[in-house]
């Protein structure tokens, strides 16, 4: 097989592997950290310290933390392992499925936070003026809310997916190094270190730190347009 | 006043330095003004009107419909209100056309109140339909914020100090145009105010509130020609007469106004008001405010003086006011007319409640 730009076949496949997760994970945890971060800006729950401390958990714990209890839970005693294993779809470690889930869980803080803070900028009142426009909750929500909020979303976006692409720990620990099932970018960096591959580790990180740079421009760039549109508005 | 066209509230709600106790019938028609000093609870009554908080207990109903009772809550959304904010709280997403949009296209469906044309032209609209709220000042969005409460097609419209985040000067731009909607839409408003001057302007019944209580809820005309009508903090201190257009000279470029209810009597010359010139009809019914200061007192009349109104009036009341001066409270036909004198003059002329005397008027302006 000819190398594409440099690159080995298996290099392509981890890369695509790792689009392909950072993508699943992105759209599953907009879908998921939207609810939590209403209901954290929302609430007067007792409750809310609680949820919010669990949220933020995996900002503060190693990834092999989260990655040991996560292959624990998901292996064939695990409860989620016994319940997978009793719908018939078997144990998850060690499979795409498997990344996703613990990505999920890992990235969480990452897309919460920031639609959290841009909810709570938003405050109680566009909110009651939609309502006595009478436009129901649902319809407020796509109609005021998003476009209000929609730096916010943004960065949640943008946060979910480079962090997802940039994890290493928890996929060690939960997927390990199966080529086109689990072997991502940042593992296969660390293979091909191992195995004294260093000019195909060199291709993949500089290929790690452009991305990494162009997906931070992005960010700070759209923050500061953000803020100049405020202020000739 | 038909059980079918009534607002009723009965609300018992503990606020933080007071509690909210009240069980109010008003009118669901004309303009009702909640009038009371900041704190006594107006914009919590709104915001239950709204159905903005939803406090337990709580029975309203408004017309035929049952907004609130017992178990029974029905959302905001829901229910066929307007509702104007202190602030405009525009969409600042949206330009000011968007704004109309977004409450044309949920307006409850039936006769609109108002056509967008017609909104548009009621409130001076035309320019500045393209611009976002932050490129307008706090008097455009806020004639913005009330244009899309109209819009949406309201049953009631629920307003609550729509004047109280403008300066002075904006106000007085204002005033118009409220005074316009009030006039010539027939949807029922609730205006929410601490200021005198606005509810005199707008009016019809007025609902006052004294931490958390009704102390009164009559029609407006009738509660300010009451002796008791707690008018002694205002500012500017006045009465409100109903008069009826009589003639107009044009040789003095004057008209005369003369009291409602003595323009049938003899006595309809002597309660007659001299003011410059205006293009009513004769017949027509009209409210003059006339500022307490413009009002002064003397013990016969005089025909060698240069004020040409003198009324015939009794001293009903007298209230101390600060820096040495006088409220006395005046009965002329069935109102009350104000005047402010210094306790020398009070002294000097030897006044007493009870006396008959001649009040002398300077200015009054005239409110449609």
């Amino acid at each position: 097989m000819e190398p594409v730009l440099g690159l080995a076949l298996e290099d392509w496949q981890a890369i695509f592997l790792t689009l392909r997760l950072a993508t699943l994970v992105t759209l599953i945890l907009l879908v998921i950290a939207t609810p939590v971060a209403w209901w954290l800006t929302t609430t007067q729950s007792k409750l809310k310290p609680v949820i919010a401390a669990i949220v933020a958990l995996p900002l503060v714990l190693p990834p092999t933390v989260i990655g040991f209890y996560l292959l624990i839970a998901m292996g064939p005693s695990g409860p989620v392992g016994e319940l997978t294993q009793s719908l018939g779809i078997g144990t998850l470690p060690f499979t795409f499925s498997g990344l996703v889930i613990a990505s999920v869980i890992y990235s969480f803080p990452f897309v919460v936070q920031p639609i959290q803070n841009s909810l709570e900028a938003l405050g109680k009142r566009p909110l009651e003026v939609a309502a006595t426009l009478r436009a129901s909750p649902l319809d407020t929500f796509f109609t005021v809310v998003l476009p209000l909020a929609k730096p916010g979303f943004i960065t949640a976006t943008i946060l979910g997916f480079a962090h997802t692409v940039g994890e290493f720990g928890v996929i060690l620990m939960i997927g390990g190094n199966i080529p086109g099932e689990t072997q991502v970018i940042s593992v296969l960096i660390y293979e091909h270190v191992e195995s004294l591959q260093y000019a195909q580790a060199h291709r993949l990180s500089a290929g790690m730190i452009i991305f990494s740079f162009i997906v931070l421009l992005l960010l700070y760039g759209f923050n500061q347009k953000q803020k100049t549109i405020r202020v000739i508005n | 006043m038909d059980n079918n066209d009534v607002l009723s509230i009965a609300l018992n709600w503990p606020r933080k330095s007071f509690n909210l106790d009240i069980n109010l019938v008003i009118p669901a028609q004309g303009v009702t003004a909640i009038y009371g000093a900041s704190g006594s609870g107006k914009t919590s009554i709104l915001r239950c009107i709204a159905g903005l908080e939803k406090v337990e207990g709580c029975e309203l109903r408004f017309r035929d419909q049952v907004w609130q009772s017992g178990k029974k809550f029905v959302p905001t959304h829901k229910r066929t209100i307007g509702y104007v904010f202190q602030e405009a709280s525009l969409f600042s997403h949206l330009t000011a056309a968007g704004n109309l949009g977004y409450a044309l296209k949920r307006a409850n469906p039936g006769k609109a109140i108002a056509s967008l044309d017609e909104v548009i032209e009621l409130l001076g609209l035309e320019s500045l339909l393209d611009q976002y709220p932050d490129q307008l000042s706090g008097g455009e969005r806020q004639r913005i914020a009330i244009a899309r409460a109209l819009l949406v097609n309201p049953a009631l419209l629920l307003m609550d100090e729509p004047l109280a985040s403008l300066d002075h000067q904006r106000k007085q731009e204002l005033l118009p145009y409220l005074e316009r909607i009030c006039r010539q839409l027939s949807v029922p408003i609730i205006y929410i105010s601490h200021s005198l001057w606005e509810v005199s302007l707008l009016a019809d019944h007025i609902v006052m509130l004294e931490a958390g209580r009704v102390i009164k809820s009559e029609g407006f005309l009738q509660a300010i020609n009451n002796p008791d009508f707690p008018i002694a903090q205002q500012e500017n201190i006045s009465s409100l007469l109903q008069c009826k257009v009589m003639e107009h000279n044009q040789k003095w470029g004057l008209t005369r106004f003369t009291l409602k209810g003595m323009a049938e009597q003899k006595m309809a010359v002597e309660h007659s008001l001299w003011l410059q010139q205006c293009d009513l009809a004769a017949g027509q019914e009209v409210r003059l405010n006339i500022l307490a200061s413009d009002v002064s007192l003397s013990l016969s009349h005089h025909e060698d003086t240069s004020i040409s109104n003198i009324l015939p009036v009794m001293i009903v009341s007298m209230e101390t006011l600060q820096h040495g001066l006088l409220l006395l409270q005046l009965q002329l036909g069935d109102s009350i007319l104000r005047a402010k004198l210094t306790q020398r003059s009070y002294d000097r002329l030897g006044l007493v409640i009870g006396q008959n005397v001649w009040a002398q008027v300077k200015s009054a302006a005239l409110i449609q």
